[in-house]
């Protein structure tokens, strides 16, 4: 009779989609009461014990096609609000908008003679607001030591050596030995360049963490484990950080008053012109390469 | 605009996590694109200086452009530091399903 009971009260939840697994383990109720909610007497019961009723056996249903309504719904509705929101934003593309103001003149026309980059976006976030690009290295450094602390000490390869000295792919190995030195040199050529033409230290970063990581992938986790090991990854890590933060790390202490750099601006166009800023790419390219190289490496191995 | 409501939909109705850290990246991406398009001036080029030009009608409105990239920086260590989380998780409960690990903590508390 229990197990009747039991199994009719599966057949029943299972026509309403639930679990089968989860009804037959977790009835542990004792049998009178499985009897009580199976056989509802509708002559008997008022209408706040059967709406208690219908929500017991049907609630999560409703909940959940409730929801998704709810969501669509308020979809819709946040991007109307937003749409009328940009609508009565000033005009698109007209000379005349408030935002284009005393701010952008003064980095448009005095940039290049103040800061010496021709590029004067990377003029602007490497000299005039130079503490807010500290503040995005910090951030990329932050984030690469949590995922560290995460992930760092649930290593697959100590545990499965086999899996790191498998023989890669040909094809993999031979277009990484031709591609690899390419792909460096351009990565180079963006982060030195960065005041020159597009480009600066978080792309060209990437460009060359991108490099590691093919390497990685093709010559497998001892190679690059010979000359990148965690230490020396970390070590490259901080001391970028830390050059940043002496250089311009002073805006901390005498708020907006901006002391004359000792590095003078130079000739204009080329490469080792522009005061700190080559330094300042070099080490925001660094930074952003450890970090670009050590978040598929701790994803995929553990390990760095 | 749009595609932030897109992503922040996203973020609600699916319930595999990996997706929902999907939908954080759609709506950041809306973000650049508003912010870099807010940067447009008519008839106005790249702010890279050429020949020597440094008047302000000439270039557009280089401010936008530095933000977006703080703001680019900002995406990827989020998505990057919610996936570890994500990896976790996974390891701990043994699935992706939100509302089954959220289960698993209930049933956890009442043991």
């Amino acid at each position: 009779m229990a197990g009747a009971n039991r199994l009719l009260e599966a057949i029943i939840n299972f026509a309403e989609g639930e679990d089968i697994d989860r009804t037959l383990i977790d009835s542990g109720t004792p049998d009178h009461e499985l009897i009580d909610q199976s056989f509802i007497n509708y002559n008997e019961t008022s209408v706040g014990e059967r709406l208690h009723h219908m929500i017991d056996t049907h609630g999560e249903r409703i909940f959940n096609g409730f929801y998704k309504a709810a969501s669509v719904i308020i979809c819709l509705a946040l991007s109307a609000v937003l749409l009328m929101t940009v609508a009565t934003l000033p005009p698109y593309a007209s000379p005349n908008n408030p935002a284009v103001n005393e701010v952008a003149e003064r980095y448009l026309e005095q940039g290049m003679a103040e800061t010496g980059a021709v590029n004067l976006v990377t003029g602007m976030i490497l000299d005039y607001r130079a503490f807010d690009t500290f503040g995005e290295a910090a951030v990329l450094f932050i984030a690469f030591c949590s995922v560290t602390l995460l992930l760092h000490g649930s290593s697959s390869v100590r545990a499965n050596p086999t899996v790191a000295t498998r023989q890669k792919s040909v094809v993999l190995r031979c277009v990484a030995t031709v591609i690899i030195p390419l792909i460096m040199m351009f990565g180079i050529y963006v982060i030195l360049n960065g005041h020159l033409s597009p480009g600066g230290g978080f792309s060209g970063g990437a460009i060359i963490g991108s490099a590691l990581i093919l390497y990685s992938s093709a010559f497998g986790y001892d190679r690059i484990h010979a000359f990148l090991p965690f230490r020396t990854a970390t070590a490259i890590s901080c001391t970028a950080l830390l050059v940043y933060a002496a250089s311009k790390g002073y805006s901390f202490f005498t708020g907006a008053n901006h002391l004359h750099s000792f590095i003078t601006v130079g000739n204009i166009g080329s490469i080792f012109s522009a005061g700190f800023i080559p330094l300042l790419n070099i080490c925001v390219g660094s930074t952003v390469t450890i970090t670009m190289y050590g978040f598929f490496s701790l994803f995929k191995k553990g390990d760095l | 605009m749009v595609l932030f409501g897109i992503g922040f939909t996203t973020l609600l109705l699916q319930k595999n996590m990996i997706k929902k850290v999907i939908g954080i990246n759609i709506m950041d991406t809306a973000i650049y694109l508003f912010l870099a398009a807010k940067g447009y001036i008519e008839g106005g080029i790249a702010p890279i200086v050429v020949d020597g030009i440094t008047t302000m009608e000439h270039y557009i409105n280089p401010i936008p452009s530095g933000l977006v990239l703080t703001g680019i920086v900002v995406s990827v260590s989020v998505s990057a530091f919610s996936l570890a989380l994500i990896q976790r998780l996974y390891k701990e409960y043994g699935t992706l399903d939100f509302d089954e690990v959220v289960y698993q903590l209930r049933n956890k508390e009442g043991d």
